[in-house]
């Protein structure tokens, strides 16, 4: 603490060279809370998928579908204990660009396989007694305005014709990053209107007594359905959500190398910054350790400016990254999920403190080994 | 007495034997210092005088540990330092040396009080030690009122004073000042000088300081003439 004084008053030295530098803390660091915002958004699916949870879909393709029939083998397999299963809808709500998810689930098995969705009682009773309800997430609500007892129209695009919802009620996620931008409906309605497809589904979920056993009965359930003409291929439901995110595109790559980028720049910008700070006073670095100050002394204390101006705009940029993704959606909801965990918050951070102490080691290593007579020379 | 032929008794505070310095300069070999010997008393004042390139400051950065003979010995209150590694070297000039330039050399975002506040930062006293000491030094040079200015807000004058005070804070066995009064006018020289002679006269300072300025050397209790690497005799000197 008695260095801080020396420390923070060399960081007065040039002001505006370090408001611009910590700036780019902040900027930098603002980008990557966003950056992970927007990966946990496509992402997030697969992050906290379930590890008790399988996903089974025709091994074909994810669009192809399976018979329902397979409910009641899958059922039977040793070490399951639940089985649901889902339809993608693909409705337009007034508008294409008003995209958002739809699934036909089945109403009976559904919510005890997603243990994580939370629906209120009463709203959960009238989603069951009506064959034509829907459950709206909150995101979702939010993002039109739907309220409980609202009459919802789509046009369907896989099955074609006017589809009407009852809003049956609005759930909730246990976690904050279970999105609730999707519409959930109840199957027999689906099943009940369709003109083809009858008697299949788009793939169902499982889960599992134990998650140690995921290897084992993903190959017994696929082995069931071997050479027939539905086979299945079965996956743990993280490998499944990031499948589905991937046909929107690497976004986990896209964002790594945005990052990477980002952080590379914010390193040369800080190292460039730092060694011109050194060069600058070579002499008074020089007289530091005429009068006593280590090597060490010294390296630590261009380590500590280094590291001082990354975790003031760290801190700064995470901050205002925070807010902004507490300000809600920017798409209205057409992000599956858009928070910034404190978890991240706390990476990012630490990620601009080791910018800091990086940017800021051959500099240090410069200072540490300046030679006290050749510099006093120089002064 | 300031004695130069190496035959000073076992009680010199500074004593350099056969001190040889040589430098690379691309193919040539500059001899700086050629089998210098130098026995300094405690609470002398000693001034080094000498052409430009006569080695006047090699020998004071030799003797204050800045630099390392390339052969003969230094010692100091009885530390042999000439083959001190580097760490122990550096921690010995903390406790041993108040170094005075011809600059000043004051940290410009620092106050005079921060300035002279540096070298007790390597002490283990505390923050309220650290402020009487500061207060106390501060009061020797006579800026006790001055010391929440910045180097700016100082004269050029009242700058090398706070650069004293930053000497003598840590009360060092000795004081190496080098040119301390060639950046300044005459009448500030003067209180320099004046003030020099009451470190060592009321406090009993060992000073060896590095001269152009005849006048400032009429002040010390010797002075030797440097000439091509080699100490001569001169006032105040004896045998």
């Amino acid at each position: 603490m008695r260095f801080f004084r020396l420390v923070f008053a060399q960081l007065l030295r040039k002001k505006v060279r370090t408001t611009l530098t910590i700036g780019s803390f902040t900027v930098a660091l603002f980008l990557y809370g966003l950056l992970v915002t927007i990966r946990i958004a496509f992402l997030g699916g697969a992050d906290v998928a379930g590890v008790d949870r399988l996903n089974v879909i025709n091994k074909t393709s994810l669009i192809m579908p399976l018979p329902i029939s397979y409910r009641d083998r899958i059922a039977s397999v040793t070490g399951v204990t639940g089985v649901t299963y889902a339809t993608w809808f693909g409705g337009v709500y007034q508008d294409e660009k008003n995209f958002f998810p739809q699934f036909a689930v089945d109403k009976d098995t559904w919510f005890d396989v997603y243990s994580e969705y939370r629906v209120a009682k009463d709203q959960r009773e009238a989603y069951m007694r009506d064959r034509q309800a829907c459950l709206v997430g909150r995101g979702l609500a939010k993002r039109f305005g739907f309220k409980v007892g609202d009459r919802l129209p789509l046009r369907g695009t896989i099955w074609p014709g006017p589809w009407e919802f009852n809003v049956a009620g609005i759930y909730d996620g246990s976690r904050p990053d279970v999105d609730t931008t999707q519409l959930l409906f109840r199957f027999d309605y689906l099943e009940e209107r369709r003109q083809f497809g009858k008697g299949t589904v788009g793939w169902y979920v499982l889960k599992l007594a134990n998650p140690d056993d995921a290897v084992t009965i993903s190959k017994k359930i696929d082995d069931l359905f071997a050479n027939s003409p539905y086979e299945t291929l079965t996956q743990t439901e993280k490998a499944f959500a990031t499948s589905f995110a991937k046909q929107m595109g690497n976004v986990q790559f896209l964002v790594m190398t945005i990052g990477s980028v980002v952080f590379f720049t914010l390193l040369l910008v800080t190292g460039n910054t730092m060694a011109i700070a050194v060069r600058e006073r070579t002499g008074e670095l020089a007289v530091l350790k005429t009068i006593g100050f280590p090597d060490l002394g010294v390296l630590s204390l261009i380590l500590a400016e280094s590291v001082l101006i990354a975790g003031q705009g760290g801190i700064i940029g995470l901050l205002l990254a925070k807010l902004f993704t507490l300000g809600g959606d920017p798409t209205r909801g057409l992000l599956g999920t858009f928070y910034l965990p404190w978890s991240s918050v706390g990476v990012g951070f630490a990620l601009a403190l080791g910018v800091g102490v990086v940017a800021g080691f051959l500099p240090a290593v410069s200072a540490m080994r300046l030679r006290v007579v050749d510099a006093l020379r120089r002064v | 007495m300031v004695k130069v032929d190496g035959r000073g008794n076992g009680d010199s505070l500074v004593r350099a034997r056969n001190l040889d310095k040589r430098y690379q300069r691309g193919s040539e070999e500059i001899h700086v210092l050629q089998g210098l010997n130098l026995d300094v008393e405690r609470g002398e004042f000693v001034a080094f005088m000498g052409p430009s390139g006569s080695g006047k400051t090699t020998l004071l950065n030799l003797l204050g540990g800045l630099d390392v003979p390339t052969s003969g010995t230094i010692s100091v209150a009885g530390d042999e330092i000439s083959n001190m590694a580097s760490s122990k070297l550096t921690a010995w000039r903390a406790r041993h040396v108040g170094f005075i330039f011809q600059m000043y050399n004051l940290i410009p975002v620092l106050t005079a009080f921060g300035n002279v506040e540096l070298p007790l930062l390597l002490t283990r006293l505390s923050k309220a030690e650290r402020r009487r000491h500061v207060e106390a030094a501060l009061g020797i040079v006579g800026l006790a009122d001055r010391m929440d200015h910045f180097p700016r807000q100082l004269s050029g004058g009242q700058e090398q004073r706070v650069a004293i005070a930053r000497a003598i804070v840590a009360d060092p066995t000795f004081l190496l000042c080098d040119e301390p009064t060639g950046d300044l006018d005459r009448k500030s020289a003067e209180e320099i000088m004046d003030l020099i002679d009451r470190l060592v006269h009321e406090h009993g300072k060992t000073v060896l300081m590095v001269t152009h300025d005849p006048r400032a050397a009429e002040r010390a209790h010797a002075v030797l003439h440097l000439d091509k690497g080699v100490l001569v005799e001169g006032r105040g000197t004896g045998a």
